[in-house]
């Protein structure tokens, strides 16, 4: 990698390099949760019969969340007398470094060069992962306040997240045994071409698994009706009762942070990531060489079309909230135990019967996926071919010579030897 | 001076956290903070197996141990955590002896680990021909009984049952252990383990 | 005489020797709060720290980068270190139920009071 002239290796190259990817990356949360918060506020609003927010920046009130930020900088940054200092303290920036960590391994765009911070081989284990660790910025600030509410709040929340992690993985499996990698370029680039490519319609499996990873993610996120460690009818404010201004907004940012790299997730996993319905980069030509103007344009719009599905995800995790009333707590863990994992845990299955028996088949087995996809789908996919390619090689080798009677016992032999190599040579994934 | 070599850099900024942390969690006294730094210190060490080429390993550090073990722990200092359990001194004789033993052993070690001068690490030219290569798909392999790497049929596959049957009796054994004594204890004793501000630092 | 390779430590590749390091601080750290802490739970975080500065070893020593010869442990390090992770959670929850059972049972968590089995 090399920015301009500036070589990787030399001083200012490395550091500017990684200075862009930070600045990216931090943007994509403090901008995207600005946007989010608007939008949090007109969605409501409409939903509510209201307007919302009108004044602020023009007609749509648009720069009412920055006007909320210079509010909430000026507020006084209070702290509980009893509470554990340094815990106190250090617990909104946990929730937002993991919130941001997530951004590494999220590709933007596909292709051989894809637009991401950090391409990590098992990315979609690694976001996951890092997910997981924002409930320990909770569970923090809930001890650390001294306060019986947020201690219930930050309970609630862990077990509730911890619970949620295993549909949620299941989930994620699906869309990872279809593809053959945890990849999430991969992932992402199986899906090109028409929208019956896209994992969700792969076959009725992974339709319903797609909803449940939906719920799922709304819950592991802590989004109404899940939103049971700020439930306030109950816990005034849940973990985040005796925090103010700048702190607290800082879980603001972390929560919406996270929802948006679940529903970018969500994209990507199973509604095509940067590939749109229609393949139009395609039609266009813009899929020219790393580096070019074409290349360029084609990834921007891959970039355009994930941040879109993403967005409307979000929205759509916003029309739930202020739609659906919340749930209770023991209800809360019966979705994730009694239904969404069973239900998980079934579509995993059926999607391994689905493959095994269908392997080329999607769009619930009306169609048949492109054959360009197939080299995306590495692993056993690719080494059936080799290997049965290898096998017809050395059938001919054979026929040449004499006829012999375990013919067919050398050859299954000299296969599975094959398949042992290649994956060998092609460093496994 | 010569240009810095990245990796070595991200290998003290981690390795540092990490035993820093490690040290801060031997240290302290309070037990949730002690929870905290070794949150800390676990999340740095699966920093370093990035480091090592290691990254399936490093993610599954970060889910499994991070997100799962700590958070359990976690969980237990919070049932536990009476105001008379949250700071816990310990004797100065204790620490004596333990540093005396402790510093021999790590000095010990430390001899160890630089004795042998393969384990010293590559030349730089070298090190800068080498491709990372992924982990994923051998690792799988060698738990489903095929390595990729060596060839042949010695994987783990035997071993990787074993372990998911032994988590899984465990896991239920666990549930069962700790649910069980609770059920036993008279009403009394039942309202005052769930007190929720005996949890609150003071 | 022995050298510590510290001088070029930011120019030069780390190897081995210097994961062995950072596993044997952690290693010793774990081992005393095993010693030294009073609460069960903080032993048990002592187990965790020990049992992670064993699997840097074993990362750095299955790692291909970090060493001069061929001879390391390859993919065994890394399948290595991910059985101790799971064994580790395993050991983690049964330990747990322990000490929530020593709890129920004798309303502390202060292991030097666990001695009814000393007769």
């Amino acid at each position: 990698m090399s920015v301009g002239y500036l070589a990787s290796d030399s001083l200012l190259g490395y550091v500017l390099a990684a200075l862009v990817h930070i600045a990216l990356i931090i943007n994509i949360v403090a901008v995207g949760a600005l946007v989010f918060i608007w939008l949090e506020r007109k969605i409501s609003g409409r939903i509510q019969d209201r307007l919302g927010p009108t004044r602020v920046g023009g007609k749509f009130g648009w720069l009412q969340t920055l006007a909320d930020g210079l509010k909430l900088i000026t507020k006084e940054d209070l702290m509980p007398a009893g509470a554990d200092g340094l815990l106190f303290k250090i617990a909104p920036y946990v929730s937002f470094c993991a919130a941001i960590a997530a951004y590494l391994a999220i590709p933007f765009a596909g292709g051989d060069h894809p637009f991401a911070a950090l391409r990590v081989n098992s990315g979609i284990f690694f976001v996951l992962a890092v997910l997981g660790l924002e409930v320990f910025g909770t569970i923090l600030a809930g001890y650390s306040s001294a306060s019986k509410w947020s201690l219930f709040g930050a309970m609630r929340e862990a077990a509730q997240v911890v619970s949620y992690e295993v549909p949620i993985g299941m989930c994620a499996v699906v869309p990872v045994l279809l593809v053959g990698s945890l990849d999430l370029v991969y992932i992402g680039d199986m899906q090109a071409g028409l929208f019956t490519n896209w994992l969700v319609f792969n076959d009725p499996f992974t339709f319903i698994a797609f909803w449940v990873y939906f719920t799922c993610a709304l819950a592991s996120v802590n989004r109404a009706p899940f939103d049971l460690a700020e439930a306030e009818s109950e816990l005034v404010a849940g973990f985040h009762t005796e925090y103010s201004g700048l702190r607290w907004s800082f879980f603001f940012m972390a929560e919406y942070g996270s929802m948006f790299s679940v529903s970018l997730l969500a994209a990507i996993l199973f509604l095509g990531g940067w590939n749109g319905p229609l393949p139009v980069t395609e039609w266009l030509g813009l899929t020219g060489e790393v580096g070019t103007l074409s290349w360029y344009l084609g990834s921007l719009i891959g970039a355009a079309n994930l941040i879109g599905k993403a967005t409307f995800g979000v929205c759509v995790m916003m029309w739930i909230r202020w739609t659906l009333p919340r749930l209770r707590i023991d209800q809360v863990m019966a979705t994730c135990l009694k239904y969404c994992t069973p239900i998980a845990a079934t579509m995993f299955l059926g999607a391994v019967l689905w493959q095994y028996n269908l392997p080329h088949r999607n769009f619930f087995g009306l169609s048949d996926r492109p054959a360009a996809t197939y080299a995306v789908s590495e692993g056993w996919e690719l080494e059936k071919a080799k290997a049965e390619q290898e096998k017809a090689l050395l059938e001919q080798d054979i026929e040449g010579a004499e006829q012999s009677e375990n013919l067919d016992e050398t050859v299954e032999s000299r296969t599975a030897e094959a398949v042992v190599k290649t994956v060998a040579l092609r460093g496994g994934n | 001076m010569d240009a810095i070599y990245w990796p070595s850099f991200f290998f003290l900024l981690f390795g540092l956290l990490a035993c820093g942390f490690a040290v801060a969690v031997l240290l302290a006294t309070n037990i949730v903070r002690m929870a905290f730094y070794l949150i800390m210190s676990l999340s740095a060490t699966s920093g370093l197996f990035f480091l090592a080429g290691a990254d399936f390993v490093g993610a599954m550090q970060l889910m499994i141990y991070v997100g799962g073990t700590l958070v359990l722990l976690i969980f237990g200092v919070m049932l536990t955590s009476q105001e008379r359990f949250v700071e816990m001194k310990t004797m100065a004789g204790d620490w004596i002896f333990g540093f005396l033993a402790g510093g021999a052993l790590l000095v010990t070690l430390c001899w160890v680990a630089f004795s042998v001068p393969a384990w010293r690490g590559i030349d730089r030219a070298a090190a800068e021909q080498l491709q990372v290569e992924p982990t994923v798909a051998p690792l799988a392999m060698g738990l489903l009984g095929a390595r990729t790497d060596e060839g042949g049929e010695h994987g783990y596959l035997l071993f990787f049952e074993i372990v998911s049957v032994h988590l899984l009796v465990v896991l239920v054994g666990a549930a069962y252990l700790a649910r069980a004594k609770i059920s036993r204890g008279t009403a009394a004793e039942r309202t005052s383990h769930v007190e929720p501000g005996a949890a609150l630092p003071k | 005489m022995l050298q510590l390779p510290l001088a070029h430590l930011l120019n030069e590749p780390i190897g081995v020797a210097h994961f062995m390091v950072v596993g044997a601080v952690m290693f010793v750290c774990g081992a005393l709060c095993m010693a030294t802490k009073r609460n069960a739970l903080g032993v048990l975080m002592g187990i965790e720290l020990v049992l992670n500065g064993a699997n840097i070893n074993f990362i750095a020593f299955g790692s291909k980068y970090l060493r001069n010869d061929a001879n390391t442990l390859g993919l065994d390090g890394q399948l290595i270190a991910l059985f101790v992770i799971v064994l580790a959670a395993a050991e983690a929850a049964v330990a747990l139920a322990i000490v929530l059972n020593f709890y129920n049972n004798h309303d502390s968590v202060d292991v030097d009071r666990a001695k009814q089995l000393q007769g």
